[in-house]
This record gives C-alpha cells, structure tokens and sequence, in this order.
C-alpha cells in the first residue's frame, strides 16, 4: 500500500508522495464544488461586493477636484493657507484655463457642489464663474485675478482658496471627519460647532435605540418561543403560523397600523379617552418619536427573534427539567439554572439578528420616527437620494458597517459565535 | 401478588389509577408494596404503564386515582422536588452547561449545603462509580458509559433513600451493559437503597432485581423473585414474556393428585401441573421451557406421556444447541441442549420422541 521514502513522506502505490497524490484525486472534486456554486458566487459579486466595495471607496475618493482643475492645483501647491491672503497672478491664470475646460464640458458645477459640501457659497462662485470664463481668451485676456473678483468678491476669501487647496489630493478623510462630526480647521481636525454636530447624536440614538428594541424583543420573545417548544407539534405548527404571519403582510402595511393604532386620534389615546384614564387634552404622544420608533420596529422584529429561540429551546429535552426537580430544585431554579443556560445560544443568535437588522432598519423610523426616532440610517438616505453627498453617505454606511463588525467580534470574544444556533 | 397493607412497607401502591385522556386507563389498579432495602423492577413491553408508575412516584405524573405512599406518608401532593428520591434517566440528563462535579453538586447547592461539605461529598460519589478524575470534565467529553456511572452518582450523592431508574442501561452496548447491571445491584445493595428500576429487557430484570414486577395492560401480572416469576409463571403473558417458551394448546380431561392430563387439538395426551385450571372440560395453553424438554429415552421420566416429534432445524449455538422440532402439527417447537461432550446433535427428518416431568409443564390461562 504505501510506503515511506527516506526523507519521511509517504508514497502511494505508484510511488507519487501521498499528498500529492491526494490533492490529485479531491482536485475534480473541488473544481466541480467551485463549478457548482460559480452562478451564485458571480451573482454576489456583481450585486453584493463590488456595490458595497465601491460605495466604501467613494467614502475616500476626491479625485474631482485634481482631474477638474489641475493646473490650479499644481499652482497652488506653494500658497501659503494661513497667509490671510488669496493666491496670486499665477493661480488665477491656471483657475481660468481650468474652468474654461470644465465649462465646456459642464463640469465646472460639479466641482462646485463638491466643494460646497466642505465650505457652502462655493457652488454658486463657481457656477457664475464658469458662465463668464467660456467667453474669454485664456491666451490673452490676463491679468485674471482682478477680473475673477470682479465676478464675485468671494474669489478673493483665503478660505475658499484654503478649501480647495485641502481637498486638491486624490484621496481624503473629509467624508470620515464630517461623518464624526469634524471638520478640517487650519491646525488638522476640529470639532464643528456645537449647532452643526448631528452624527455622533444619531450614532448613539440608533445603538441606544437598537439595543431597547433587542432587549424588549428578548423579553416578548422568550416566553413565545418556551411555549412553542414545549406544545405538541400540531399546536405548536398552528402557532408557529402565527408567528410567521406578519411576514406574508407589507412591511408598509404594518407601520401604518402602527400609525393608526398610536396617534393622537388613535385606537389606543380614543380607547384611554373613552375609558377616563387620559384627558382629552392630554393624549398621549406615543408616535412621531422614540417611542414609536420601538413600538413598532419590537413588533417588526419579533419573529427574528422567536425563530432562533425556538429552534435551540426545542433541542433542550424536558428530561432536564426533571432531573433538575428530581434533584431537588424547586420550579424556579430549575428553570434558572438548568433551562436559561442552555437556551443563551436561541438568545444570542436573536439579539444579533435583530440588533444588526435594527441598526440599519429605515423605513419604520421614516415613517413613524418623526425628528426624535430617525435612525442614523435615514440621514444616509438623506444623503444618497436628496443632498447627493455620496461620499458622505458612504462614510455613514462605513463607520455603521465597522460598528457592526466590531460588535460582532466583541459578541465572539464574550459569548463566542460557536454559541450561536439559528437552526 | 401483592399486600397493600404491609405495615413495613417503604413504597406502597394503594388502588392506583392513572388516565391521561380521561377514556383509557393506562394504569389499572395497581397495588404494590416493597420493604425498605428491596431492588424492584418494573419489567413490560412499551405501553404496560411501567414507566407512567414511575413517573407518578417519582411526582412528575399525577394519579387519577388512589393513594401512592412513602415512608407511611401519601405523597399525592408532594411536589417532585420536596420527595426526596434519586432518579436516574434514560439518556442520563446530565446538564450539558455545567462539568460533572457541578453536575453532582447541584442537588446539594440547591439543599443549600456549605461549599466544603459539598466538595467532600461530591469527590465521595466521584469515587464511589470510580470516576474521581473526571470531576473538571463535561458530559459530552464522556462515554455512554462514563456518563451513565457519573447520572448514577448524582442520583445517589445527597443520599436519598428510593432511587429510582428508567431504563438507565438502554443506550449502552451489550458488554457495558451487563457490567453495569453488576455494578449497580453491588452498590444498591452495599448502600442498603431501595430501588425501583423500569427495563424492558427481561435479562436485566432477572439478573439484578430482589423482585420483579411484570407489567402488562395497565397491570401487574406476576410480582414475584426472579427464580420463581421464570420457574412458575403465573399466566401465559409471563410465560411468554419471561424467557424462552413452548406453547402447546388443548383441554383438560381430568385433574388427578396435583397432575392434570391433557389433550392436546390433534389428540396427543400430555401431563401438566395445573396452575390456572381447576375441572375438567376447561380450555388451556401449557407452557413448558426448552431446556426442561427431555428425548434421551434413559433419562425420560417413569410413566410420563410422551409426543412424538420430527426435527426440522438444528442450530449450533456455541453453548448450546437449539433444535426446533414439529411436535403435535406445530412446528415452532424448541429444545435447548447443553454443548456437553456425550450430547446428541439431532439431525434433521430424524423422528424422536419427547417428554418431561410433569411440575416443569405448566397448564396456564388460554
């Protein structure tokens, strides 16, 4: 059979070295798993990866600024920013062949938007700007510099000239620090003003936010999942149905029941109104703000919840139970210390789940959250669909995605992921 | 059977009833009693009620009716956790969260027992099932039969006084199995416990057990030590549940000092003790074991009826011999014979004649 050689590997039959030997055999193997999985693994690449890879390297991407105008960026480069003065001849000369290129092809505006985001009224200098430099004679026209501030004074703002130098380079942390809430001030990052500060708010409002949604999820959840367990399996089938109902039903559907159900003239305040528990001018404000936002998003989420719970508690024979009684536990410490322990994995696969799905949840807190209850998700919205600020929308989803995962690895290190069972 | 009234009584079955749907009866009117120190076993095919008995003693079930007491107290309203008893499960339900010595000393925490008290009395039990090592390990890292000994001795180590055991040895194999019946007889027995123990593997009720009740359609059949339940079975379900059996069926023709001639269907006579027949005229099924079946014509007994018989099959067995032979148109039939050096291997289509004393042919219930 085989054999070894002096050196100390062995050989198959014909003599090969075994291993080689073996990956030769499992290689057809291989390539028909690989062949198999291809249609799918294409899919997600196409769909899934490169999307998300492009998205997070827009976060970074500035390269509008050097390919718009690089003559003004190479003539730049030795202005001093904290001169207090606007560059000289020279810049201007560069600002004028640049624009005239980027009038023509209408790209002057763009450049302009990109730099508004970072210091607002640059749009507009750029975009009266570029109207007049497409009637000029780059050649010959000079000096420029009187003739751009004549346009708009503001060409003359060291801090515009200070902006665009900053962002010259191909790549920046702009989108990061605005995302944190920072900004580039004339010695490296600085805090915006106090006025301007909304990320790191809508940051701490989701996680604070995801984890009461996790939390009063586990808590509607276990009892559900214990009675599931522990039925017969044709009641169990029934309920189980039940459970899974809301997920044949609209999304949009089961918000705006939220909507009827908690708003001022609604089912509950009309029912508390009714009953003389609540003033008619005192009902409660239960939707439009945080509350709500929880309300709903538990309802939502439940079964993310029940569903690994159920799975790893109909795994925990009732045996247990009894030989916890047998032994003398009373019902309570039987459950405490026998039954709870071995049901954490159902509990930790659940509050992943759901914290995770919460985190990045939109269109319950669009709809029911009001100005108190958005998620830090809806100003990612806000940014790809009404400001455009791309960028800055990637660095949001960015830093949401390393939460995630720096979660993710915290849950491995406490509770380890071998712990988690979602079916 | 038994006697309810027993005054020594440790365990005591008083009229019991047990009905889960409130139609059928699962458990029909059971009385047993058993003395403090006494190893039963429940022994019965699935769905006897064997197991709903132990369940309702050990208070996981509740009766329907009738009284179960212990120690001369009716615990009908004791919850299982305030009964006191040891019990052993079928797939041993060790915790799989916690090592074994958390294991054992989990009925002593929860009897709030102090640490050093705890630790002393879990390394005893430890080593009691010859398992001291294994105290940081846990369940799954274990055999079958490591974690069989390990549910043993947590069932042991806060000392209860009645253990009970479902089928602990069922998911063993047969080696391990019947070492562990050796094992566990010596430690009830060293320890002084009562033990009831629910098998339906009738080997182990015979080898292990001080009494043995057998169970069948909600009642006990025979209750009686193992020697006697195989040598004289009360009726014909424990005739054919206990050991290997013939069955020969016929109608008494007369009952003469203690021996009752029968004939059998196809008109053969044969001598019977009768146990479950009392005139003349009766229908009834004789049962008789293999190895009491005699066709070595000197050793016959004086007088006696015999049957003739065809050999069909003759199968070596190691030990023993097992023929099968066609006797009174039946042809499922046995003899079993010891592998001695002067036995006779009978071969097949040779004719003999058989026959056998009359007390070890039984005439039972039709």
């Amino acid at each position: 059979m085989s054999d070894t050689t002096q050196n100390g590997s062995v050989l198959a039959a014909d003599g090969t070295p075994l291993k080689r030997s073996l990956a030769r055999a499992l290689r057809r193997q291989k390539i028909r798993a690989l062949l198999l999985i291809a249609p799918l693994l294409l899919f997600v690449m196409l769909t899934f990866i490169m999307p998300i890879g492009d998205m997070l390297f827009r976060s970074v991407e500035n390269d509008i600024v050097s390919k718009t105008l690089p003559r003004t960026v190479v003539a730049l480069r030795d202005w001093d920013a904290n001169s207090g003065e606007a560059p000289g001849e020279e810049v201007f000369t560069a600002l004028a062949a640049d624009l005239q290129i980027a009038a023509e092809a209408k790209l002057h505006t763009r450049v302009g938007s990109r730099l508004n985001y970072e210091t607002p009224g640059i749009s507009s200098l750029f975009r009266k700007a570029g109207r007049k430099v497409k009637k000029w004679d780059v050649e010959n026209d000079g000096p420029f510099k009187e003739q751009f501030l004549k346009i708009h004074k503001g060409w003359g703002d060291p801090d515009v000239w200070r902006t665009i130098q900053t962002y010259s380079p191909k790549f920046t942390n702009g989108y990061f620090l605005n995302a944190a809430d920072l900004q580039k001030g004339a010695d490296g990052p600085e805090w915006r003003p106090e006025d301007e500060q909304i990320y790191w708010l809508l940051f701490k409002r989701t996680m604070f936010m995801s984890m009461v949604i996790t939390i009063s999820c586990i808590v509607l959840a276990y009892p559900v999942a214990w009675i599931l367990a522990n039925l017969p399996a044709r009641s169990a089938n029934l309920l189980m149905i039940l459970v899974l109902l809301p997920f044949w039903t609209s999304l949009l559907v089961r918000t705006s029941a939220w909507k009827v159900m908690l708003q001022q003239q609604g089912v509950i305040n009309e029912t508390l109104v009714w009953l003389g528990l609540v003033a008619d001018d005192a009902r409660l404000v239960m939707i439009n703000n945080q509350f709500g936002t929880i309300v709903a998003m538990t309802h939502i989420l439940l079964p993310f919840m029940i569903l690994p719970m159920y799975s790893v508690m109909q795994t925990i024979k009732p045996t247990y139970l009894r030989a916890a009684k047998s032994l003398g536990a009373t019902n309570w410490t039987a459950f405490w210390r026998v039954y709870f322990p071995q049901s954490i994995p159902g509990i930790g696969a659940g509050s992943i789940l759901v914290f995770i799905l919460s985190i990045g949840y939109y269109i319950t807190p669009e709809l029911v959250g009001g100005t108190k209850g958005v998620f830090i998700s809806n100003r990612i919205a806000f940014h790809i669909s009404s400001s455009l600020n791309w960028g800055l929308a990637a660095a949001l989803g960015a830093i949401l995605l390393a939460v995630v995962l720096v979660l993710y690895w915290a849950y491995d290190k406490i509770v380890g992921i071998d712990n988690v069972k979602l079916g | 059977m038994a006697d309810a009234s027993n005054h020594d009584a440790f365990v005591e079955f008083e009229r019991v009833q047990k009905s889960y749907d409130g139609e059928n009866l699962v458990v029909k009117d059971l009385n047993l009693s058993m003395p403090k120190g006494e190893f039963l076993t429940m022994l019965g095919p699935s769905g006897s009620g064997k197991t709903t008995c132990l369940m309702m003693l050990a208070g996981f079930e509740t009766a329907t009716h009738g009284d179960i007491r212990l120690g001369g107290t009716s615990i009908n309203n004791i919850p299982p956790h305030k009964r006191g008893i040891g019990m052993v499960f079928q797939n041993y339900a060790l915790f799989p969260h916690m090592t074994i010595a958390e294991n054992l000393s989990f009925p002593l925490e929860v009897r709030k027992m102090g640490k050093s008290e705890r630790e002393e009395k879990v390394m005893r039990a430890l080593d009691m099932v010859e398992m001291g090592a294994f105290g940081g390990r846990r369940p799954a890292q274990l055999s079958g039969g490591q974690q069989q000994r390990i549910a043993l001795a947590r069932a042991l180590v806060f000392e209860p006084e009645l253990v009970l055991m479902d089928e602990p040895l069922g998911a063993l194999d047969k080696q391990l199995r019947e070492k562990m019946q050796f094992e566990i007889t010596h430690l009830a027995h060293r320890l002084g416990i009562t033990v009831v123990y629910v098998t339906h593997d009738q080997t182990e009720a015979l080898t292990m057990s001080d009494r043995v009740a057998v169970f069948e359609d909600g009642r006990i059949q025979q209750l009686a030590p193992p020697d006697k339940l195989y040598e004289e079975p009360q009726n014909s379900f424990v005739a054919q549940f206990i050991g290997e059996n013939n069955t020969l069926e016929g109608v008494v023709k007369e009952i003469n000092g203690g021996v009752a001639l029968v004939q059998l269907d196809n008109g053969d006579l044969i001598d019977a003790k009768p146990v479950n027949v009392s005139q003349p005229g009766e229908r009834t099924r004789v049962s008789i074991r293999p190895e009491r079946v005699e066709f070595n014509k000197e050793r016959m007994p004086e007088g006696a009826h015999t049957l003739k018989a065809e050999v069909m099959e003759f199968i070596y067995m190691g030990d023993i011999f097992r023929t099968r032979l066609r006797v009174a148109g039946k042809d499922d039939f046995f003899v079993k014979t010891r592998n001695a050096p002067d036995q006779v291997r009978l071969t097949p289509g040779q004719e003999i004649e058989i026959g056998w004393l009359a007390e070890d042919c039984r005439a039972l219930d039709a």
